[in-house]
């Protein structure tokens, strides 16, 4: 554990680094912060064996928050909490139906739950603006009015704290009765309920947990973009943080902020020199993950570094 | 005479048109080890599964402590006092040895705390005394799956100890164990029970470790009791000889 906080430390401070060193990457690193935090919740998810494809859901739901409220209540530090509570609230919802199932019902109930949020996020438009989106109003930071470039390293410095925060808590979590008896799960439910343990409610808390983090990310994008459109809960987007999760591994909670990044890198310089293909070079990146990395990016760290895994 | 600590009546379940309990009626004495005998889908294993809450009976009663357990799901019955072990173990792979019987001593205690690890130093102290007591200590550290069958059995019934049962159920803990660790698994497993004042039903192949262990031995034969009594009467009867044991002998 003192080794990842360590990785960790040396993770932001390359982060920092990078965002002093190129002012633009700024924007990127705070997104895939964000989006990191938002993959914490696919990796609690995965080790009970589980995979949800429709957890962007939470994402849009804390960003919408954010969306709705502003206008009327524009400060920051209220806005990111209250759309974790948001999250959390629809998560326990579906979560009391979902964690009754496994598998491929789970991973689909899931992603039917999250298209029914899209589609009301679509069709709504007279509160949505439907595929317009909403711009989201300016917000305050303890009240105060900063000018855009101090506001940008505001929200970069509250991603990396919220991801720090979050990756700790995680950690913590994963190491605890209630995570070994999440992890139970994927090995043996069965003796779980011998134990007199309800595998269903240990699959609800991390389910709720991760509603709460993928909600926190949605109010960081929409803070950082200023634009929120249905497309955040899009299945494509659910699909995104599985596709993170499993790019930087499952081992460790360093591996989604590893995965977030390297996803983002890839995207923003794929996009821009190959337009046509950068898709299929993250795709191409994946298969050689699944194929010669199971552990991904963190995995690969990991075993360098001689890091129980 | 004392009450049983487990009474069955009448109980009565059935697959499609194989009847695997046909009107069990069953008395455990506190305190007491009995051992069910009987050939495959006699309806040993139904037995259990219906007493621990895995399968619903569908005729008959089940009392523990004079209380009625039916209709209970398994977690309720656990936390009433009735343990199980399984013939496959049921362990948590991925977790090490002392994982998982600290896992089952935090179920015990509660497990809802999201924080503080799980190998806390009083767990760990607890978890090592009990994998000490079943003599399997020195396995603290190994991944569950890479364990042979006799420690996987035991580290299986210690999980299930942790739970302080008054009852304990165990299918088959001797299955798949070499012929060379056999007697030294009961041995650990049956002193360690009786230190701790256990009653123990054990479903069992082997005549040799029934003769020695049990108190008592139930003959099972197509979901119903065919001979219940003292092992040196029950297994000399001739017809559970003939009928039976020649079968289970062989099974």
């Amino acid at each position: 554990m003192i080794a990842e906080g360590l990785i960790a430390l040396l993770g932001a401070g390359v982060l920092l680094v990078a965002a002093l060193a190129i002012p633009w990457l700024k924007f990127v690193l705070t997104i895939a912060l964000a989006k990191g935090i938002a993959v914490l919740g696919i990796l609690l998810l995965l080790r009970a064996g589980q995979v949800s494809f429709g957890h962007a859901m939470f994402l849009a739901t804390g960003a919408y928050t954010v969306a709705f409220l502003a206008p009327a209540m524009p400060e920051a530090l209220l806005l990111i909490p209250l759309g974790g509570l948001f999250a959390g609230l629809l998560g326990l919802l579906v979560g009391l139906f979902v964690v009754r199932y496994r598998d491929i019902f789970f991973g689909m109930l899931n992603l039917a739950i999250s298209m029914v949020l899209y589609s009301l996020l679509e069709k709504l438009y007279h509160l949505t603006k439907g595929t317009d989106g909403i711009r989201v109003a300016r917000a305050t930071f303890a009240g105060f009015d900063l000018p855009r470039e101090t506001q940008e390293w505001l929200m970069f410095a509250i991603a990396l704290g919220l991801a720090a925060l979050f990756g700790t808590l995680v950690a913590a979590y994963l190491r605890s009765p209630m995570g070994r008896a999440l992890a139970g799960i994927k090995t043996r439910e069965t003796r779980l309920e011998f134990l007199g343990v309800s595998a269903r409610r240990v699959l609800l808390f991390a389910y709720v947990a991760s509603a709460v983090m993928g909600g926190i990310a949605g109010t960081l994008v929409a803070l950082t973009t200023r634009h929120v459109t249905p497309l955040l809960g899009y299945w494509t987007s659910s699909g995104e943080l599985v596709f993170i999760a499993i790019l930087g591994g499952a081992g460790s909670a360093v591996g989604a902020f590893l995965g977030a990044v390297a996803f983002e890198l890839v995207r923003v310089y794929a996009a821009a020199s190959v337009a046509d293909a950068w898709q299929m070079i993250l795709g191409g990146v994946l298969l050689l993950v699944i194929l010669f990395a199971p552990g991904g990016l963190w995995g690969i760290l990991a075993g360098r570094l001689k890091v129980r895994a | 005479m004392s009450a049983p600590l487990l009474s069955a009546r009448g109980l009565k379940l059935a697959f499609g048109g194989v009847k695997a309990a046909d009107g069990i009626d069953l008395d455990v004495m506190p305190g007491e080890f009995l051992a069910i005998i009987g050939p495959n889908g006699a309806g040993k294993t139904t037995f259990i599964n219906m007493t621990t809450g895995y399968l619903k009976p569908q005729g008959g009663r089940i009392e523990f402590a004079g209380e009625p357990i039916l209709g209970l799901s398994p977690r309720a019955i656990v936390r009433r006092g009735i343990g199980r072990s399984f013939q496959l173990p049921q362990l948590f792979t991925e977790h090490t040895v002392i994982e998982n019987a600290a896992l089952a001593l935090a179920a015990h205690a509660g497990i809802w705390s999201p924080f503080g690890p799980l190998l806390r130093p009083g767990y760990r102290a607890a978890a090592e005394r009990l994998l000490d007591r079943f003599g399997i200590a020195h396995l603290a550290e190994t991944r569950a799956d890479a364990l042979n069958e006799g420690a996987r059995k035991l580290a299986d019934i210690a999980m299930a100890v942790a739970l302080e049962p008054r009852l304990l159920l165990m299918d088959e803990p001797t299955s798949g164990v070499a012929a060379t660790e056999k007697m030294q698994v009961v041995e650990t497993l049956v002193r360690v029970l009786r230190a701790e004042g256990v009653t123990a039903v054990f479903v069992e192949h082997d005549m040799e470790v029934v003769a020695r262990f049990a108190d008592r031995v139930a003959v099972w034969s197509q979901g119903r009791i065919a001979a219940l009594g003292p092992p040196e009467q029950v297994l000399n009867d001739p017809a559970v000889l003939r009928d039976v044991i020649g079968i289970a002998g062989h099974a």
